[in-house]
């Protein structure tokens, strides 16, 4: 009896005494509850497992009331957002390529003469199927949305066309990229960004934290090394780190997952280097907030959270609500995102991927400058 | 005029917050001497330190160090600066040798090999300088350090309780280096707890509540404490302390083994408080104070109760 009564009590020691410890930590109590709550806001509302409102063009090469019927009875369905309607296939044509639409409708010249003789003519949906997911409910549902608009178009002298019991026309699809729909395709190059983010804001995030909480920074700090040299000399070492995961990702998608590379490796190469620099400079900006190795960790998942779910690595992008697209752009994996699945699927040129490039290259600047400004020349 | 002096400080202020660490400290330590820096814990040694070396920023004040702007130049300094840290800041996942060699690479030193295997010759880590460094004992870790810090031949060494926890005869060997590199013209400045290292240095300074109390050699300090003290000795001088306490006169009553040291500033007033305790076996005899009797006096009349301090 006194033995359980004396266990009680020193398990209560313990008790106060991680209680006491827990509630020291700001950052870890913060992120206790932030967490949850960041998980359940982007998993509640950002996340759209059946995509709507994807951007999408439309060339439409005539005009007539049952095309405008058949363009608007697709405006109004909720799957497409047409961002821009043309008559010249010009402006349509990089589109898909870029990533800018995920679907280009095409209604051709003469599209009403046939489907009044009853030729059954073509319209054609070219869906950006790199991402299945994002393309299939919008592709699926086409068919039933187009049929039933003409349905209350075709009237009187063309009930006919409509009564032979097949739609009047014929649905093409191309699914562009991946015309087998591999969602490995579109997982597989995404993993090559995840990976490089978890490790290597990770293992920087660590960089300074150590030092400091070790008391080794005191001795650093006396030593005659400045901070950008401090700061290329912890960062270097990761970039070969990241270099060769990239390297065993990338082989591992070629031999095992069988996913095509169809583009050109530098411009690859050229985005991996800037997207591992800004994982890099940004880790190290996280070691120079956290004092301790714990918080470094949390800030971490705290980064790498938003950065799978709203990327368009897990879900797509396009799917999202506007906020979430406007934290998704802060994050460089979107824009890693991309560049990988441009160049090793569509073939993507740099001058298409200039965007991406660029904001990947604000970022790390950003990093960089917000590091260097963090960083403790003193021990204050 | 502070091409003479190492250290050039005056009025260095630090406060955390609301706490004032430092409050006002002024140090001219002269080229190649070795200075002592003592004072209570908390007092603010180690902060006084880290200003001079620019690891801490001065809230008030200013200062030159080898000639350098210690807020401006804290780059300068620090290139021709030894600090050995009070707490051990070397790499314990680094092996001896590997930390040695970083030192070395960071500063550029010549002849990289030849200088850490010298190193290592020096401190009798050369078979086990593939150990790392976390494996060390706390003596060991100190005297590494000391290695590290001075391996690249500073004009100003700061030492920071460097023989904390070390052995009397690594104690002793390090004071002969100390003194030794003093020789080749090093400046010193030393924070301790022990009186034996401080009655070892030029000149001592002593800090109590961030202020400077007194500055001196050992002899200075002594007479300046104005301290009378009396040793008795022989068998029943111990069961005379508690009554002696609180005598009036008598400031500190302190053991030295089987004998007892009162001390006060008035002579006479001591031997008055002796003669209304007389006893037969035991003898009374004024001595010279000793530098701790002196420091405790010293810290009592700045106001500091050094048993609980903050
Ligand atoms: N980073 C800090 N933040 C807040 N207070 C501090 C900090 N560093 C030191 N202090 C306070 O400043 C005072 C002086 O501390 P300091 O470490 O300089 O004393 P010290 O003389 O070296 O003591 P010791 O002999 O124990 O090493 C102490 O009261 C300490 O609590
Ligand atoms: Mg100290």
């Amino acid at each position: 009896m006194n033995a359980v009564v004396s266990s009680f009590a020193r398990i209560w020691a313990v008790f106060l005494k991680e209680a006491v410890q827990m509630r020291r930590d700001r950052l870890t109590f913060a992120m206790m509850f932030g967490i949850p709550i960041i998980q359940l806001i982007l998993f509640g509302y950002a996340i759209n497992m059946n995509p709507k409102h994807l951007p999408a063009a439309l060339l439409v090469e005539e005009q007539t009331p049952i095309v405008r019927t058949l363009v608007q009875s697709l405006r109004t369905s909720e799957y497409y957002n047409f961002v821009m309607q043309t008559s010249d296939p010009r402006e349509t044509g990089d589109l898909l390529a870029r990533g800018e639409v995920a679907f280009v409708v095409s209604i051709p010249a003469g599209f009403t003469r046939q489907l009044v003789r009853g030729e059954h003519p073509q319209i054609l949906i070219e869906a950006d199927a790199s991402d299945p997911a994002a393309a299939s409910g919008a592709v699926g549902f086409a068919q039933t949305i187009l049929t039933d608009a003409l349905r209350h178009d075709l009237k009187g002298p063309l009930r006919s066309v409509a009564a032979s019991g097949q739609p009047p026309f014929e649905l093409v699809v191309h699914q562009m990229y991946n015309p087998e729909a591999k969602t490995s395709y579109n997982i597989v190059p995404g993993l090559l960004g995840v990976i490089l983010t978890m490790t290597l804001v990770m293992i920087t995030s660590m960089a300074m934290t150590r030092e400091s909480e070790q008391g080794t920074l005191e001795n650093l700090l006396a030593m005659p090394v400045k901070p950008f040299e401090m700061m290329l000399g912890k960062i270097l070492p990761y970039v070969i780190v990241g270099a060769s995961q990239t390297l065993v990702i990338l082989l591992a998608a070629q031999i095992l997952f069988e996913v095509p590379f169809i583009g050109q490796p530098w411009i690859l190469l050229l985005g991996v280097t800037i997207f591992v620099l800004a994982n890099l400079a940004l880790g190290f900006t996280f070691s120079t907030v956290a004092r301790t190795q714990m918080q470094a960790m949390q800030l971490t998942f705290f980064f790498f959270l938003p950065s799978i779910l709203l990327s368009g690595f897990m879900f797509p992008f396009r799917g999202m609500p506007d906020w979430a697209q406007v934290i998704g752009e802060a994050l460089p994996l979107t824009h890693f995102l991309r560049i990988v699945r441009g160049v090793m699927l569509k073939d993507t040129s740099l001058a298409q991927l200039q965007d991406p490039l660029i904001a990947l290259c604000i970022f790390t600047a950003v990093a960089v400058s917000v590091a260097m400004l963090r960083y403790r020349r003193t021990l204050d | 005029m502070s091409g003479e002096l190492a250290i050039d400080v005056h009025g260095l202020i630090k406060r955390f917050g609301k706490k004032t660490a430092v409050a006002g400290v002024d140090i001219q330590l002269p080229r190649g001497e070795v200075w002592g820096f003592l004072g209570p814990n908390g007092s603010g040694k180690t902060t006084t330190i880290r200003m001079i070396c620019g690891l801490l920023k001065v809230t008030e004040g200013s200062g030159q160090c080898l000639g350098y702007d210690i807020q401006r130049d804290a780059a300068l300094i620090r290139q021709q600066t030894g600090y050995m840290t009070q707490k051990f800041s070397f790499w314990s996942d680094m092996t001896i040798r590997e930390n040695l060699e970083f030192v070395a690479r960071l500063y550029r030193l010549p002849h990289l090999r030849e200088t850490v295997d010298q190193t290592l010759e020096k401190l009798g880590l050369t078979n086990r300088q593939r150990q790392l460094a976390g494996a060390l004992s706390g003596g060991w870790k100190q005297r590494l350090a000391l290695a590290a810090v001075t391996m690249h031949n500073p004009k100003l060494l700061l030492l920071d309780e460097p023989t904390a926890g070390v052995d009397p005869q690594a104690r002793r060997d390090f004071w002969d280096e100390i003194h030794h590199l003093s020789l080749e013209g090093m400046t010193v400045l030393v924070s301790t707890h022990y009186m034996d290292e401080a009655e070892r240095c030029d000149r001592i300074v002593y800090l109590a509540n961030g202020h400077k109390i007194v500055e001196g050699t050992v002899p200075d300090v002594i007479d300046r404490s104005g301290l009378s003290t009396f040793r008795g000795e022989g068998k029943g001088v111990r069961r005379l302390a508690e009554a002696l306490k609180t005598e009036p006169g008598v400031d500190h009553v302190a053991y030295f083994g089987s004998a007892l040291h009162l001390s006060g500033q008035d002579p006479a007033a001591i031997r008055a408080a002796l003669n209304r305790h007389p006893s037969d076996d035991v003898v009374w005899n004024e001595v010279r104070p000793s530098l701790e009797d002196a420091f405790i006096a010293l810290s009592a009349e700045a106001g500091v109760d050094t048993r609980v301090h903050a």
